[in-house]
């Protein structure tokens, strides 16, 4: 009895100490990647090529999810507000959710779906078959020629990626209120123009430009510590740090949400 | 072990541990300049890891690892780095980057290290795959060629800068013997006309006899000889006579230990 006692709090002191060391690499890995900002010259040409990758080939996939977000969320709203007579509120009521809160958090997951899991891969194959090795070997800095251009990338698109959620988001509620229920288009459109405020719209910009920091962080690191912090090697251990970096990221992110809207709110 | 004025490489007294295992127990070799080193032994023998360390991808637990003057254990940064691009890698799959062409691989630590302008550095970059038998090949992606091509255009990356030292990890794992031999005679042949040291780590018999000035053989993380070819095939030492003759380990084996082994899984 003793001895199982005596395992189960070996195993939670185990747990704690690989959360610790695990919050440590996180926090070292970050501030390597930012401190090559002053080390070296701004990699402009990597940052360009990953803004395509991260950015605009992820355009087609939000402009579709935002779509269907904003008009789903408009016909939630519509079922509820005509209960109260108060349907001219409609167009506010999808902006206001769309740009503080869901538009963010969407277009999050939507770029830890297409390229958080992608970049994660990439990392992590790129460790196991020595390419960070061959990297350093050839005094090519990972961390500026690797990390940085992808970290930038995430912190530029994820805000413009947003944006275009939002306005999506309201073309969408604008289709189902007011094209196919008859809400009148200017109780819809002025209703938005006079709600919201430009703190609703900073909340919105500051959460997404997080939320690309978090995400680019955590599936960077993830793929680069593969081989200290995964027990299988090879395709299995890719597979769970792709996993662990999907699931972590988009828990911080989440976590990040709150702190950011309990901050302005 | 002093070092002596023609040695490029000096390792003293490397000892090495992975977890609670000792992997390398107290080294000490050196290795002069044009010389073709090969650092041979069989799987877990620490080959790797020595390779590892002495291009500080690692760092030991006690002793040093001189390169051309430079203290790699605790060598700062910006000294590593400037050391780094006196030396080339080929590693044992390539490395190659796979989102970018074979050329865009080769020419990177050009672009990355000189101010050459581009046409300079395309016109070097095809020189070096003509001497690997790879013209034509700069717009393929690394998944489009073949392991030995593969090996060929890690090596041309390694050799791009034309280091004073090349490393090649396993040039033959995982060839055909006449790809194999094709390699060795590149071997040759940069060390000839470059006049570079190479150090070769590999456990292929024939090929090590074929580029090698001197072999180091190492046995569970130690030295058994260091020496010329004929040294070596001449070695009257049982471990380099089973290697040579392709003859098993002969392990005395204790039956209660291998009950013990049987039944608990515990040495």
């Amino acid at each position: 009895m003793l001895a199982v006692i005596k395992t189960k709090i070996e195993h939670l002191g185990d747990v704690g100490i690989n959360l610790v060391e695990s919050s440590g690499r996180l926090g070292v890995f970050l501030f390597n990647i930012l401190a090559r900002l002053w080390m070296y010259r701004f990699p402009l040409e990597e940052t360009i090529k990953q803004v395509l990758f991260i950015g605009a080939k992820t355009v087609p996939l939000i402009l579709i999810s935002g779509l269907f977000t904003g008009m789903v969320i408009a016909l939630q709203f519509y079922d509820t507000l005509i209960r109260f007579g108060s349907v001219e509120l409609l167009g506010a009521a999808v902006a206001m959710s769309l740009i503080r809160e869901l538009g963010p958090v969407m277009a999050a997951l939507m770029v830890i779906a297409r390229v958080g899991s992608a970049t994660c891969a990439e990392i992590g194959i790129m460790r196991n078959e020595q390419q960070f090795d061959a990297l350093d070997c050839m005094a090519i800095d990972s961390y500026h020629y690797v990390m940085l251009p992808r970290l930038l990338a995430a912190i530029i698109s994820v805000p413009l990626l947003t944006a275009m959620f939002d306005t999506f988001g309201i073309g969408g509620g604008y289709i189902v209120g007011v094209l196919i229920h008859g809400v009148s288009d200017g109780a819809y459109l002025v209703g938005m123009a006079d709600t919201i405020v430009w703190n609703d719209v900073w909340m919105g910009i500051i959460k997404s430009f997080l939320f690309g920091l978090v995400i680019m962080w955590v599936c960077l690191a993830k793929g680069f510590y593969l081989h200290i912090e995964q027990k299988q090697s090879g395709a299995v251990g890719v597979s769970q740090a792709t996993t662990q970096a999907v699931v972590l990221s988009a828990v911080l992110m989440l976590f990040v949400d709150y702190i950011v809207s309990s901050l302005m709110l | 072990m002093t070092s002596s004025n023609k040695s490029i490489i000096d390792v003293n007294n490397l000892v090495t541990h992975y977890g609670e295992r000792k992997i390398l127990k107290n080294l000490n070799f050196s290795v002069e300049k044009g010389e073709i080193r090969v650092i041979m032994g069989g799987s877990g023998s620490g080959k790797s890891t020595l390779l590892n360390h002495m291009l500080a991808l690692l760092t030991p637990t006690s002793g040093s690892i001189v390169i051309d003057g430079v203290d790699v254990v605790n060598a700062n940064r910006k000294t590593l780095l400037k050391l780094r691009q006196k030396m080339g890698v080929a590693f044992q799959g390539g490395a190659l980057f796979s989102s970018m062409t074979v050329g865009e691989n080769i020419k990177l630590p050009l672009q990355h290290h000189t101010e050459l302008d581009e046409h300079t550095i395309d016109i070097m970059t095809r020189l070096k795959l003509e001497l690997m038998n790879l013209a034509g090949f700069e717009d393929l992606m690394p998944s489009e060629l073949s392991g030995g091509m593969l090996k060929r255009a890690g090596l041309a990356r390694a050799v791009i800068m034309d280091p004073k030292l090349l490393f090649f990890d396993e040039p033959s794992a995982g060839l055909d013997p006449v790809t194999a031999v094709e390699l060795d005679e590149l071997i040759l042949k940069l060390r000839d006309a470059m006049n570079m040291t190479i150090i070769v780590v590999t456990h292929e018999l024939e090929s090590a006899f074929k580029i090698a000035d001197k072999i180091t053989v190492l046995f569970d993380g130690e030295i058994v000889i260091t020496g010329t070819v004929d040294e070596i095939k001449s070695s009257k030492d049982i471990r380099i006579q089973n290697m040579i003759n392709r003859r098993a380990r002969d392990e005395h084996l204790d039956a209660e230990q291998y009950i013990k082994r049987l039944t608990t899984g515990k040495n």
